[in-house]
């Protein structure tokens, strides 16, 4: 900072007129992880957020991710606020009174720590106040309405505050999965309904000792679960974690599909709270926290170009999201990141056009980030092209009747009973060749 | 040029505050705080007056280190300076030791920055509730004092006069007096501003004036903190929740509902009351 005491003392015009090298638009894992970044390269730097702290308006499930964050600060998650270190995920297939289970469960995920359950209220401001001790100068509760452009470059931003423009070398958008940035910049129409779903999540509290015991834990470790089926015959996934003293139990539904059963999103879950294998986890909880949020979907054919003249794109701005491993606040944490490092090169070069930015895409290209979403980019059309109530309703229910079947011991043959379970899968995915279809396609949706 | 201070005081989030339905006392974790609400109509109104006839406003608060972040607040929205008067020694103080407090540091500002003309306090703060630190400092310091103020009428910088209106339970009372003043506002006074871009970017950098017990030479340590608070809390309790007849509607459709909600509410006293019949 050059700026004198005494001139910052003498009143505010000298700072009206401040320039940035980076100007940083939404706090969350993307935005702080940019800001924090390029302010530990001494560039200066203003993180803008919308609410009233990063953090306030902010939902995600539940899970992160060691690795990523690692890179940026390392033993991270000896000061971040967290909930519990993740040693068991479930997978649940869901029929209407049943359920068909996988799960891995390793003391492996203790030493180092895979991944946690957390909440973002309380991480997103932990991650932002590392970008403020690192000198990113923290702007909250003020909108930016639109980007300041000259010659077809981004050089500032426009706020709702008075005299809120604010000028700098370049910007990076970080402004979450409804970035009305990017679509003023062109770079993404309004999501379609296909691309986004909507999820709604309950914080449920629950005694320590009770929650722990329902989910075979001890101490400080914490029980994933998802499950597909049972919601309606809507392409959607369902999710409860393990907090603390909460559970983190919601449902997320694609936005086509909900329009199309004109079904709402908490019906869903109601519904899915009924459901007898989720309905015990959650017995005498009471409901502390209820919220809903898009989510990307789209996936590797959504995303956008990530940089031009004077700006870069990341996190769910972007559609980074990968659905079918629920990773999410970890391709925000990396793009984040690679942004940052990029816009300090930018810096010590003096060059913001997309010569120098488009660095940023190449490196996103080559990380893992590019290369997950790619291989399952298939994804988003199997679901487009296959009947969701196939593939999320009927489908489910016909893998739990075939456990049902060769499960139940009634005298029937063996061989009959195979035939029976494998009959009625055929059945589900509509006859024979049907279901080679589906497999063969599904193989490829996510083998890229 | 005239010289306005502002006293404010941090305080939990009222609107988000939580009674543990076990103990009944006060959640007070992660309770955010935030400038008292009433001290917020005092600080527009001298930063209106700023605007108007050109003034120097510093704003004072006595409170813990971390209630910097609500002089910092007062500094985006225009204030000039910020002081925070923080010891260990002052804490535990009740109203009577506070505005003992208060007034020294009101003093002292006018000798660091020149002398006061306007006092702004809120009228009553939203945890104690009490509204008797605004008055404690005007008779310390001898300024006359105009509490529940809903409005200021005139002001004459030149003449160092001031007309208000004061709030009284039947009815509203002008008053015209000479500086110095001090003022405790009600939440009709104004409309606290939103603080523009400049004056959040300088706030972000901004650090209080803090004064501790040793900037204050003369001080009586017999008058302060804990030891100089002479009030003594009895008791504290939860009112027990009132119990209201509750009367439940049924109806075939949501027009039918809407009528009989009608039809009721205005068999209360409730439609008269309101001057809608």
């Amino acid at each position: 900072m050059t700026v004198s005491h005494t001139s910052l003392r003498s009143g505010m015009g000298i700072l009206a007129e401040e320039r940035f090298d980076a100007i940083v638009v939404g706090a969350g894992p993307a935005g702080s992880a940019a800001a924090y970044t390029m302010a530990t390269a001494g560039l200066k730097v203003a993180l803008i957020e919308r609410g009233e702290f990063p953090g306030a308006k902010n939902i995600f499930g539940g899970v992160l991710y060691r690795k990523q964050l690692e890179d940026l600060i390392p033993e991270w998650w000896k000061e971040a606020p967290l909930e519990r270190a993740v040693i068991e995920q479930r997978m649940w297939i869901l029929g209407k009174e049943s359920a068909v289970t996988f799960s891995h469960r390793n003391e492996r995920y203790k030493e180092p720590p895979n991944a946690w359950t957390g909440l973002r209220v309380k991480f997103d401001q932990w991650l932002a106040s590392k970008a403020e001790k690192a000198g990113a100068v923290p702007i909250y509760e003020t909108v930016v309405t639109e980007l300041i452009r000259e010659n077809g470059r981004v050089v500032g931003v426009r706020t709702d505050r008075d005299q809120g423009d604010l000028y700098g070398d370049l910007v990076v958008l970080a402004d979450g999965v409804n970035s009305l940035l990017g679509k003023s910049l062109g770079v993404h129409k309004e999501w379609a309904p296909d691309e986004v779903s909507l999820a709604v999540k309950e914080v449920i509290a629950l005694p320590k000792e009770k929650l722990q015991d329902r989910f075979n834990l001890e101490d400080n470790e914490g029980c994933t679960i998802e499950f597909i089926g049972d919601t309606f015959g809507m392409a959607g996934l369902g999710f409860m974690y393990t907090n603390q003293d909460t559970i983190s139990l919601g449902v997320g539904v694609m936005v086509n599909d909900l329009k199309k059963k004109r079904i709402k999103p908490y019906e869903v879950l109601d519904a899915v709270k009924q459901h007898p294998s989720i309905r015990r986890m959650i017995q005498g909880g009471e409901v502390k926290e209820y919220s809903g949020h898009l989510i990307p979907e789209g996936g590797f054919t959504s995303m956008p170009p990530l940089s031009g003249d004077g700006w870069m794109i990341c996190g769910d701005a972007a559609q980074m999201v990968n659905a079918v491993h629920r990773e999410g606040t970890n391709l925000a944490v990396a793009s984040g990141k690679m942004a940052g490092e990029t816009a300090v090169l930018a810096h010590q070069r003096g060059d913001y056009s997309i010569k120098t930015l488009g660095e940023y895409d190449r490196n996103v290209k080559e990380s893992f980030i590019h290369n997950d979403l790619k291989k399952y980019r298939g994804i988003h059309g199997l679901f487009k092209e296959m009947n969701s109530d196939t593939l999320f309703g009927n489908l489910p229910q016909a893998l739990n009747d075939a456990a049902y079947e060769w499960l139940l011991v009634d005298g029937v043959f063996k061989k009959e009973k195979q035939k029976k379970a494998i009959r009625t899968l055929r059945n589900a995915a509509g006859g024979n060749i049907d279901l080679l279809r589906l497999g063969i396609k599904g193989w490829r949706a996510i083998n890229g | 040029m005239l010289h306005i201070v502002v006293c404010i005081k941090q305080v939990p989030d009222s609107r988000e505050i939580r009674i543990d339905p076990k103990t009944n006392t006060l959640i007070r974790q992660g309770v955010p705080a935030i400038v008292n609400f009433y001290d917020l109509h005092g600080l527009e109104e001298a930063l209106r007056i700023k605007d108007e006839f050109g003034a120097r406003v510093t704003v004072v608060s006595m409170g813990p280190p971390s209630a910097d972040k609500a002089l910092k607040q007062c500094v985006a929205m225009g204030a000039d300076e910020g002081v925070l008067i923080s010891d260990r020694a002052f804490a535990g103080a009740d109203t009577l030791a506070t505005s003992y407090v208060v007034a020294l540091a009101i003093d002292k500002v006018g000798k660091e920055w020149g002398p006061v003309d306007i006092v702004f306090c809120g009228k009553q703060t939203l945890d104690g509730d009490t509204g008797q630190v605004g008055p404690g400092v005007a008779c310390r310091l001898d300024f006359d004092q105009l509490t529940y103020v809903e409005k200021v009428e005139h002001l004459d910088d030149s003449k160092k006069e001031i007309i208000v209106h004061r709030h009284l339970e039947d009815g509203v009372e002008r008053v015209k007096t000479k500086m110095p003043v001090l003022i405790t506002a009600l939440a009709e006074l104004n409309k606290p501003r939103r603080a523009a871009l400049p004056g959040v970017l300088k706030s972000v950098r901004y650090q209080p004036v803090v004064w501790t017990t040793n900037d204050f030479p003369d001080i009586d340590r017999a008058k302060i903190g804990l030891k100089g608070s002479p009030t003594i809390v009895g008791k504290t309790w939860v009112p027990e929740p009132k119990k209201v007849d509750t009367q439940m509607l049924t109806a075939d459709s949501t027009d039918k509902l809407a009528n009989e909600l009608l039809d009721s509410l205005f068999g209360t006293e409730l439609p008269a009351k309101l001057g809608w019949a």
